[in-house]
C-alpha cells in the first residue's frame, strides 16, 4: 500500500515536469514582452518616406486609433508578411503608418512599389533612433496605439491571418468603440 | 505545414541577422579611452535581443551597434550608468539586463537552482542514511528461492 502511494507522488512529480517542459517548449524566447504595453508611445517626429518635406509627428495622430508596422526592405520576414499586410489595409478600419526602420530611402520606396502599398503614409526612421524608442528588435513589429496615445499591443514578428482575426481586430473594435 | 516552412524561414532570418554583419565596420568609437572603457562596462551588463546570448559589448548585430552608440551618447551628455540602464528597460525590460533585479517574477530565477541543489543533497542524504542503518543481508544478491518482490515482476 505504501509503496503504491510513492509510485504515485512519483508520477505526480513527473507529470508536473512535463507540464513545465511543455509549456516552456510552447514559448518562443524571441518574444520579449514589451514594458511599453499601457504605456504612452514615444514622442517623434520624422519625415515621410514619399515626401522627406513633411514630417510627421506622434501628435499628428493623437486622437485616432492606429497601427504602426515597422518595416525595412531589407527585413527578409517583412516580405513574407508583406501581402497579408496590402490585403488587411484595403479593409482596415483604421490607418496603418509604417515605420521604415534603417532603410535607404530609395530601396524603401523601390519595395512598395514592388510589393504594394498597405500604408497611410511610411516616416522614414533613417538611424533607427525612434526604433530603439519603441524598443524594436526584430523587424517587422507592429503597435497598436489608442486614441490617447498610448500603445495596446505589440506583434512581434510577422503578422498572421490568426493574429489578425483573433487578437487585433477585436481589440480595434473595442478601442473605437 | 506552412506555419512550420514560415517559422524555419524567420529563424534563417534572424540567424542571418546575426552573422550576416560580422564583415561590417569597427565601431565609430570616440577618441576618449575613459569613455568607451565605461561604454563597455555598461555594454557587458546588456543582452543584445537580436543574439539574446550575446551582451550588446560582445554582439555584432546592427542593433547592438545602435545601442552601444546611444550608451556613448548619454555618457557624453552627462548622464550616469543608472539613467543609462533605466533607459534600457524602459524600452526592452528586465529581460536587457544580464543580472535581472529580484522580485516576485524574478524569485524563481534567482532561488530555483539553489533550491535544486539542496533539495538533490537533501535527497542523496536521507538516502544514503537510510541505507546506512540496512543490515548486511540487504546488500546480498537475491536468493533464487527468496519469494518475490509483486511490484518487480
Amino acid at each position: 500500500m505504501m509503496k503504491h502511494v510513492r509510485y504515485l507522488v512519483h508520477f505526480g512529480i513527473l507529470l508536473v515536469l512535463l507540464y513545465f517542459l511543455r509549456a516552456g517548449l510552447s514559448l518562443n524566447p524571441k518574444e520579449v514582452p514589451s514594458p511599453l504595453i499601457g504605456k504612452p508611445a514615444p514622442a517623434f517626429s520624422l519625415p515621410r518616406l514619399d515626401q522627406p518635406e513633411q514630417r510627421v509627428s506622434l501628435d499628428d495622430l493623437r486622437g485616432q486609433v492606429w497601427m504602426l508596422n515597422v518595416w525595412a526592405s531589407w527585413c527578409v520576414a517583412c516580405r513574407q508578411e508583406h501581402p497579408l499586410l496590402v490585403q488587411y489595409a484595403k479593409q482596415a478600419k483604421v490607418p496603418i503608418y509604417g515605420l521604415n526602420y534603417k532603410d535607404e530611402r530609395a530601396a524603401g520606396m523601390k519595395w512598395l512599389a514592388d510589393f504594394g502599398n498597405p500604408y497611410t503614409a511610411s516616416i522614414a526612421d533613417r538611424d533607427g533612433r525612434v526604433g530603439i524608442d519603441f524598443g524594436v528588435y526584430g523587424v517587422p513589429e507592429t503597435f497598436v496605439i489608442d486614441r490617447e496615445g498610448v500603445i495596446r499591443y505589440k506583434q512581434i514578428g510577422p503578422l498572421t491571418p490568426e493574429v489578425l482575426r483573433d487578437t487585433i481586430e477585436p481589440m480595434l473594435k473595442q478601442l473605437n468603440s | 505545414m506552412r506555419t512550420a516552412v514560415s517559422r524555419i524561414v524567420i529563424s534563417l532570418a534572424w540567424a542571418l541577422a546575426c552573422v550576416g554583419v560580422l564583415a561590417a565596420e569597427a565601431l565609430p568609437a570616440s577618441n576618449d579611452p575613459i569613455l568607451e572603457a565605461r561604454v563597455m562596462k555598461i555594454s557587458n551588463e546588456l543582452r543584445c535581443l537580436v543574439c539574446q546570448n550575446e551582451t550588446i559589448a560582445a554582439s555584432h548585430a546592427d542593433l547592438a551597434v545602435d545601442l552601444r552608440r546611444q550608451v556613448r551618447e548619454m555618457l557624453q551628455s552627462g548622464q550616469n550608468e543608472q539613467q543609462v540602464i533605466d533607459y534600457m528597460t524602459a524600452r526592452y525590460g528586465d529581460f536587457v539586463l544580464y543580472r535581472p533585479p529580484f522580485k516576485a517574477l524574478t524569485a524563481l530565477l534567482w532561488i530555483g537552482p539553489g533550491a535544486m541543489v539542496i533539495l538533490g543533497l537533501g535527497t542523496l542524504f536521507v538516502v544514503l542514511r537510510r541505507r546506512s542503518r540496512l543490515g548486511d543481508a540487504a546488500f546480498e544478491p537475491d536468493d533464487k528461492d527468496a519469494p518475490q518482490d509483486p511490484h518487480l515482476s
